[in-house]
């Protein structure tokens, strides 16, 4: 524990990266070797994107002590509207499969998204009605909607380019792109970590050790050089990489090529997504003041924090990642669908928690969130692998809530 | 202390009410540089709902404030700190889950040149400022969830003093705390003052108030039973003026005053929200 606090090391976020350790080699054991496999794990990466994204926004709203029950169906209705836009209207506007379609859809679902958030969030600052409410109102309302936009018609096939943001194989961008965007990351953390250093020193605080600094950076650079590598280490299948090397007037030998998915574009989505919310989180006043109102509103407004607007623009936040969300989720089926996002929010809520956010506020993190979706996610994709059947992967999941957050409250005890 | 010439702090006829119940009627005081002035009465007198007026947490229904002369409007906690007036809550007023730093920067935070949180510029300039007020202290990267009573109420009190404040409202500084603590409150108050600091100093503890404060105003349900200078009065006057509402020789009446001997002490109003 004191060599944790004195490496700046969080030892939950190691507990959570152990228990995801766990749950990998487990499944890899009873799938008898079919679960760490770079085909599965590049699946898991894209199955996970949505509800990791929305999960990052879902921390703020836990950590100011509301809950966000509305995020399935707003998923819902936006992807509807998203599907319409570039399945019916541009088209119309500007010609079938235009550069510009997949940009236009994708700004106008966090716009739409962001919008109804904040609408939410008025609600909930201004008007003073419990987010537990409204946010059930929306659930309703908002899935209502979603069948009126096309009374209950599914909208498809979407735009080739907008496809690329819910993953498959237009969205995997390859393995060159993926050792350039894996070197520029490293090149970031590095950089931070060092500003990070120095600007401590500079005002004569503690830093950790140069050998733990150095180990740290060492883990880190491991860990991205080895996603890389793996995610590169998933073939195309066959007949699209026969037609990709055509399309690149590559001729295609007698025993086939070997092309790389590289990541899966909802992967960056998502990653992207994490760093700069963790950067709004800790680096930000509006993420301070996050915090500071979840750990006591009263002395938050006395301090002369603008505490409705803050929440109200937190539920703006949920309602962009919720819109993003809704792009991965309309992008990945290549279809909107009225009941896309159903159950989302349980989800959602559920990675938020097992993550370590705390249901009485105060307490969260994005990374915890994220992990938490990952850890959420490998259990379903894992049990589904082993073959087991929907309802008891409903009961699996719904147990290792309740384990976890039972861990959790065990932990934070024990801190005390 | 300087009782002439243009107060710090003048509030004149301040009224609010909450649901028809009016907590706080006419009430009009002032407080000088460099003067402590006690603010006495029981549970539901108003004295806690006027020094919220002043910190900017509730906006009063009527009246006028003015600072150094200068009528100001304060209706949000952060006018008042605009205009120099800090206040230490009974509660404190801490959010438990950020440290120290945090704390006492909430609201106004130092930035970097990109606009981001500077949060070791912060914490270099707190361990200044505790360093003042309480030398052992150490535990700057964690949560006040962690802090015992008196380091909590130090950062309380450091986030007060921190922005070089020109008035300060002290509501039950000593509540919390033992006897050493309340000692080194005590030390604290008498230092601000020297500074030329303008205290309101909110309290049931008599002791501490005739110790600490130069002048007393005592409210009763609501409005002002008298003011006095604490040489003029002695602590069962004060008594008196707290539970019957009976203005002693040495005091000045106010609005709330009991007029004559007969006249039925204290079976008016029902008293504002509580403290």
């Amino acid at each position: 524990m004191d060599l944790f606090r004195k490496f700046e090391i969080d030892p939950r976020l190691v507990g959570m990266l152990a228990a995801l350790a766990v749950i990998w080699t487990g499944f890899h054991l009873m799938s008898g070797g079919s679960f760490l496999t770079p085909r599965n794990l590049w699946n898991l990466s894209v199955q996970t994107s949505a509800i990791a994204v929305m999960a990052c926004g879902m921390v703020l709203v836990i950590v100011t002590r509301n809950i966000d029950l509305s995020v399935g169906s707003v998923l819902g209705v936006v992807g509807m509207l998203v599907g319409v836009i570039q399945a019916r209207w541009l088209p119309e506007a500007m010609g079938l499969e235009h550069p510009l379609t997949w940009l236009i859809s994708a700004l106008a679902a966090m716009a739409l998204g962001g919008l109804i958030g904040l609408f939410h969030g008025a609600l909930i600052a201004y008007l003073v009605i419990p987010s537990f409410i409204v946010t059930l109102g929306g659930l309703l309302v908002w899935r209502g909607a979603a069948w009126w936009v096309t009374t209950g018609q599914t909208v498809a096939p979407m735009d080739g380019r907008f496809r690329s943001l819910g993953g498959s194989v237009e969205g995997a961008i390859g393995a060159g792109a993926s050792w350039a965007l894996g070197v520029a990351a490293i090149a970031a953390i590095v950089a931070a970590m060092m500003m990070a250093r120095r600007r401590k020193q500079s005002f004569g605080f503690a830093v950790r050790p140069p050998a733990v600094e150095v180990a740290v950076i060492g883990v880190i650079v491991a860990a991205v050089i080895g996603v890389v590598m793996l995610f590169n280490a998933y073939p195309l299948p066959a007949p699209i990489a026969r037609r990709v090397a055509e399309a690149q007037g590559t001729p295609w030998p007698e025993g086939g090529l070997f092309i790389s998915h590289g990541f899966a574009v909802p992967m960056i989505i998502a990653l992207v997504t994490g760093i700069v919310m963790s950067f709004v989180a800790r680096r930000t006043t509006f993420g301070r003041y996050v915090f500071a109102i979840g750990g006591n509103p009263e002395a938050a407004q006395l301090s002369g924090v603008n505490t409705r607007r803050v929440l109200m623009h937190v539920y703006g936040v949920m309602g962009v990642l919720t819109g993003l969300a809704a792009c991965i989720t309309t992008a990945r089926l290549n279809a909107a669908t009225n009941s896309a996002g159903s159950l989302d929010e349980l989800y959602v809520i559920a990675a938020a928690v097992i993550g370590g956010t705390s249901l009485s506020g105060g307490v969260g993190t994005i990374v915890g969130a994220m992990l938490g979706a990952l850890i959420m996610q490998s259990l379903q994709s894992g049990m589904v692998l082993l073959g087991v059947d929907t309802p008891l992967q409903n009961i699996v999941v719904g147990i290792v809530l309740v384990v976890a957050v039972w861990l959790d409250t065990i932990y934070r005890k024990r801190l005390k | 202390m300087n009782a002439s010439g243009t107060p710090l702090v003048e509030m004149r006829g301040i009224s609010i009410a909450f649901g028809g119940i009016k907590a706080v009627e006419n009430v009009s005081v002032d407080l000088f540089p460099g003067e402590v002035v006690g603010l006495l009465g029981h549970n539901g007198a108003g004295k806690s709902t006027l020094i919220k007026i002043l910190s900017g947490a509730y906006p009063a229904d009527a009246g006028e404030i003015a600072i150094n002369g200068q009528a100001v409007a304060i209706r949000t906690p952060r006018d008042a700190k605009d205009n120099g007036i800090e206040t230490i809550y009974q509660t404190l007023a801490l959010a438990d889950n950020i440290d120290a730093a945090a704390n006492i920067y909430l609201g106004r935070e130092k930035l970097t040149p990109w606009g981001t949180l500077d949060d070791a510029a912060m914490e270099s300039e707190t361990r200044k400022a505790m360093a003042r007020l309480n030398p052992h202290f150490r535990r700057f990267k964690e949560p006040v969830s962690a802090l015992s009573g008196g380091q909590r109420q130090s950062v309380a009190i450091a986030r007060a003093i921190h922005f070089n404040a020109r008035v300060l409202i002290m509501d039950e500084p000593t509540a919390a705390l033992g006897p050493a603590e309340t000692a080194q409150v005590g030390e604290l108050i008498k230092q601000l003052k020297a500074d030329g600091i303008g205290i309101f100093l909110v309290s049931h503890d008599l002791h501490d108030v005739f110790d600490l404060a130069d002048r007393i105003v005592v409210m009763k349900n609501g409005r002002v039973v008298g003011t006095a200078a604490v040489k003029d009065v002695t602590q069962d006057d004060v008594l008196g003026m707290i539970i019957g509402g009976k203005c002693p020789p040495g005091a000045t009446p106010g609005p709330g005053a009991v007029q004559g001997p007969g006249a039925a002490a204290g079976a008016a109003m029902p008293g504002g929200p509580a403290n």
